[in-house]
């Protein structure tokens, strides 16, 4: 037999309540500094003893007792859980901890498992006490009052008023339990005794809607009891008022299921035709007549429902060019990226921004050039909440050359500016090495002057500052021999 | 026609919000009411304050304000074809019962939706109207979410934003063409794009404004979606597909799969059948390993047959059992990423194992105590004193290891 049961302990510990965490800390560190080992202890609750605590020595003058900061938030926990040995298991894990300082990231370790299961019980018991209770209302006006009858597996009724207290401030309520109760008149907290089911309100008008409302949310061709059970287990059913219907439930499902699924498809609704008059007359079959559009604002309307190659389905938008119709150059980028894609606009993105920029320090006016893309959807590999763009490949630019043709066509533009290399491919039809030959005009044989140089992203790409501070001044001047060509 | 009572509506009106899996009230930004005196609070963890025997949690007051519907998606019980009884809740109503459920502590807040009547306006600009209500007249500080109408206007969404926690746009199906065959009237395109503004506004709010520096508030829960499953014959892989695209595009917080139910009154375009609940929770496995396990979406199912999810067995097995070179994975050694990839290790039992291998090396019978079973994981992990030899490569493995899961769910 352990000397505790046989009380040869040397030391007998008796704490103030079965939530007399301050009391216990305040034992454990006298006893602890005093090297007081665990079987030399025991723990005794008892509540309105008029008996002197314990016979404890005094903690040594400047002792300092030295654990890891966060087993005292473990310990407060665990503390709180019904299981009797707690108190002396824990300044066991105490003892431990001061010469095993990592033992608490040691999750393979008995005694930690048994501390974070205690932990576990608690914090699931707390879980279930603010979802489980169930107030009843009594009285009107200055005396309404909430009161509730619960009951949980662990000493949690403390730890979890302040809950109550956060949401139901506007509320004078009491939440009775078997070991201790809480009350709030709606300006305290008070702690008091534990109480009886009596004590508590029998009945609330109210519960027979919220069981009307839990039988319909109940979806009969669903039936999954064993979900049902793990989560509320029939332990709290006794005080949860609509727990009652559930045998009724469970017996009705299938052939509430059943027939369902038997019941035969019925003739519409006689409602059912009215309304589709009213908000959805047939209209005639429209035919996509993308290729007779009179002006930039008709081409745009019929680019929005585009299906000539596949990228539509992941984008959310057709992004179409943007400007004045009448405009003197066109900008071609390669395709809209994430935030042209939800905006809808071409270069509002982070390379839209550097390029805003340096067109601003060359001395071009946004609002009088067009600006456009050689595919007019968002190509992407969806990362996680990021999307990666992707390169568009060359079937993709041809499919796209139907709108950038009609684009050129409408605007009539002097110069065209090919930013990178997908657009030096849809403006000149094959693939020219764009480093190489940035800065030079390039005659189409429609006459066309296209202007080549590189994608604003580009820049944005370099991470070395004095690089990518060179790369803009390369740019800028690319804009300014732009500004030049367009007045020319 | 007799008028209904609210007992009456509310049965109707339950009934038929009851196939929107959303039911989260979690996520939100913290609050309370110890300020403002009133009632309510949101804490992060969401609560489920009940369960119905579906194994669905109940979180919310699930309810549409009128299940009188001027669509006829084939797939839903308010369509406006179907000859199921019509209701309508009063705004008065709808505020009234939700502070009497939330003052007895059966619900965490609203979740409002409704069919569309007259025009999308009128209807969005109710239920805006039942959000104003609880919070500033009855200082009610719970959860809301409203379903947003995707053709609703901006000033209305952005009321919504003010007063919810959570705004959502369902997808309804994996395929635009699903879409414009069960539910004609709905345009797949306006509904990206809805999703796609909803992004930028809360993209804008998060910005603190310029005068006071403070961030403003609009729907500190996020948005999410609903997918029905099983409706149309889009692959697992495409549903997976679809979800990857809406998580990248629109930063949802969930997509919610919905396996398709029989309804009353159903649809003759429709599967009569008990809905597919297995392939509905792989499904989620599956999302769960796209989030939270560092799977890309192609990877999950590359090199399946049919792009469909094992319903025997946990996708994440799956995998593995298809990419068998990659194991055994050293448990002392491995990073993180690689630990994540072992079946039957969840992020929780991985960071554990992280934390415990910097003070001492892990025997398979350390790995048993951390988690909950090693039969699915034995042939993929190293420990020591623990090789799996040649079981990694046997053949006939992935019966084994189901049989003897089987087993242990037997106890």
């Amino acid at each position: 037999m352990r000397p505790a049961e046989l009380n040869l302990a040397r030391y007998s510990v008796r704490l103030d309540s079965e939530t007399d965490f301050t009391g216990w800390r305040d034992a454990a560190r006298r006893l602890a500094l005093n090297e007081i080992k665990p079987e030399d202890i025991s723990w005794h609750v008892a509540t309105g003893s008029d008996q002197p605590p314990c016979d404890l020595p005094a903690a040594p003058v400047g002792a300092q007792l030295v654990v890891p900061r966060d087993f005292i938030g473990h310990a407060e926990t665990a503390f709180c859980h019904s299981d009797p040995t707690r108190v002396a298991f824990l300044y066991r894990m105490l003892w431990r901890l001061r010469t095993e300082p990592k033992l608490l990231a040691i999750a393979s370790d008995p005694d930690t498992r048994r501390l974070e299961a205690m932990e576990k019980a608690v914090r699931r018991d707390s879980h279930k006490m603010h979802a489980f209770v169930r107030f009843r209302k009594i009285g009107d006006g200055s005396e309404e009052r909430y009161v509730a009858w619960f009951e949980p597996d662990h000493f949690i009724v403390e730890r979890n008023a302040d809950f109550f207290v956060r949401r139901f401030t506007g509320m004078r309520w009491t939440i009775l339990t078997p070991d201790a109760s809480a009350d709030w008149d709606g300006e305290r907290l008070a702690i008091g005794p534990g109480a009886a089911k009596g004590d508590a309100p029998d009945q609330d008008d109210t519960e027979a809607l919220w069981r009307t409302y839990f039988e319909n949310i109940f979806n009969p061709a669903r039936l999954k009891v064993k979900a049902m059970q793990k989560e509320m287990p029939k332990k709290y059913w006794r005080n949860l008022p609509e727990a009652s219907l559930i045998p009724e439930l469970i017996a009705g499902a299938d052939n509430a299921a059943i027939a369902m699924i038997a019941k035969m498809p019925t003739t519409p609704a006689p409602h059912h035709a009215r309304v589709q008059a009213k908000h959805w007359p047939k209209q005639p079959a429209e035919t996509p007549q993308d290729d007779d559009a009179g002006t930039i604002s008709e081409l745009r309307e019929a680019a929005k429902g585009c299906r000539r190659c596949p990228l539509w389905r992941d984008a959310t938008q057709t992004v179409f060019g943007e400007g004045p119709d009448n405009a003197k150059v066109i900008f071609v980028g390669e395709q809209p990226g994430d935030q042209e894609d939800i905006a809808g606009k071409p270069f509002v993105g982070p390379a839209g921004k550097v390029f805003d920029a340096i067109l601003d320090d060359a001395g071009v006016d946004r609002q009088k050039v067009y600006v456009t893309n050689a595919v007019k959807h968002f190509k992407f590999e969806p990362r996680g909440k990021r999307r990666i763009h992707s390169k568009p490949n060359a079937g993709e630019v041809q499919a796209c050359r139907w709108w950038i043709d009609q684009e050129f066509a409408l605007i009539k533009p002097e110069l065209a500016v090919a930013l990178g290399a997908t657009a030096a491919l849809s403006l000149l039809g094959k693939a020219i090495p764009v480093t190489k030959m940035r800065g030079q005009v390039i005659e189409r044989e429609d006459g066309l002057r296209v202007f080549i140089t590189i994608h604003p992203s580009f820049i944005l790409r370099i991470h070395e500052p004095a690089e990518r501070e060179a790369e803009c001044e390369r740019f800028l001047r690319d804009m300014r021999e732009v500004k030049r060509l367009m007045a020319a | 026609m007799s008028a209904l009572t609210v007992r009456e509506k509310l049965a109707i009106l339950s009934d038929a919000a009851k196939y929107d899996a959303s039911c989260a009230s979690s996520g939100s930004a913290k609050k309370d009411s110890l300020k403002s005196g009133g009632i309510g609070s949101t804490e992060g963890m969401g609560i489920c304050h009940s369960y119905a025997p579906d194994g669905r949690c109940i979180s919310l007051l699930k309810i549409l304000l009128t299940n009188f519907c001027i669509y006829d998606c084939s797939y839903c019980i308010n369509r406006s074809s179907s000859n199921v009884k019509r209701a309508r809740f009063s705004i008065d109503e709808v505020v009234k019962l939700t502070m009497d459920f939330y003052r007895r502590n059966y619900i965490e807040g609203l979740f409002l939706s409704s069919g569309v009547i007259r025009s999308p306006d009128e209807t969005m600009g109710e239920m805006v109207e039942v959000a104003r209500r609880l919070r500033l007249d009855e200082k009610f500080s719970g959860y809301i979410h409203l379903k947003t109408i995707p053709e609703s206007s901006a000033e209305l969404v952005e009321q919504a934003g003010l007063y919810a926690d959570r705004l959502s746009i369902n997808v309804e199906l994996p395929t635009d063409e699903g879409v414009k065959k069960l539910a004609p009237e709905k345009k797949p395109e306006t509904i990206r794009l809805s999703m796609a503004k909803l992004r930028q506004k809360m993209e804008e709010k998060a910005e603190p404004t310029l005068r006071t520096k403070k961030r403003e508030r609009f729907a500190p829960g996020g948005q999410s979606t609903q997918m029905i499953v099983g409706a149309d014959k889009t692959s697992d892989d495409g549903i997976l597909h679809t979800s990857a695209r809406l998580y990248g595009s629109y930063h949802l917080r969930r997509v919610y799969y919905s396996a398709f139910s029989p309804i009353p009154d159903s649809s003759s375009s429709l599967p009569l059948q008990k809905p597919p609940l297995m392939r509905e929770h792989r499904l989620y496995q599956a999302d769960w390993l796209m989030r939270f396990y560092g799977f890309s979406q192609v990877e999950i199912l590359a090199g399946s047959s049919d792009g469909m999810l094992d319903l025997a067995i946990d996708p994440k097995l799956a995998w593995a059992l298809r990419n068998r070179g990659q194991f055994p994975v050293d448990i002392n050694r491995a990073d993180r990423e690689s630990l994540l990839r072992v079946p039957g290790l969840g992020t929780k039992v991985v960071a554990k194992i992280l934390a415990t291998r910097r003070h001492r090396r892990l025997r398979l019978e350390d790995v048993g105590r951390i988690c909950q079973s090693i039969a699915k994981l034995r042939p993929f992990i190293i420990a020591e004193g623990w090789s799996p030899g040649t079981l990694t490569d046997k053949q006939g493995l992935r019966d084994k290891i189901v049989r003897s899961c089987e087993q242990l769910s037997l106890f």
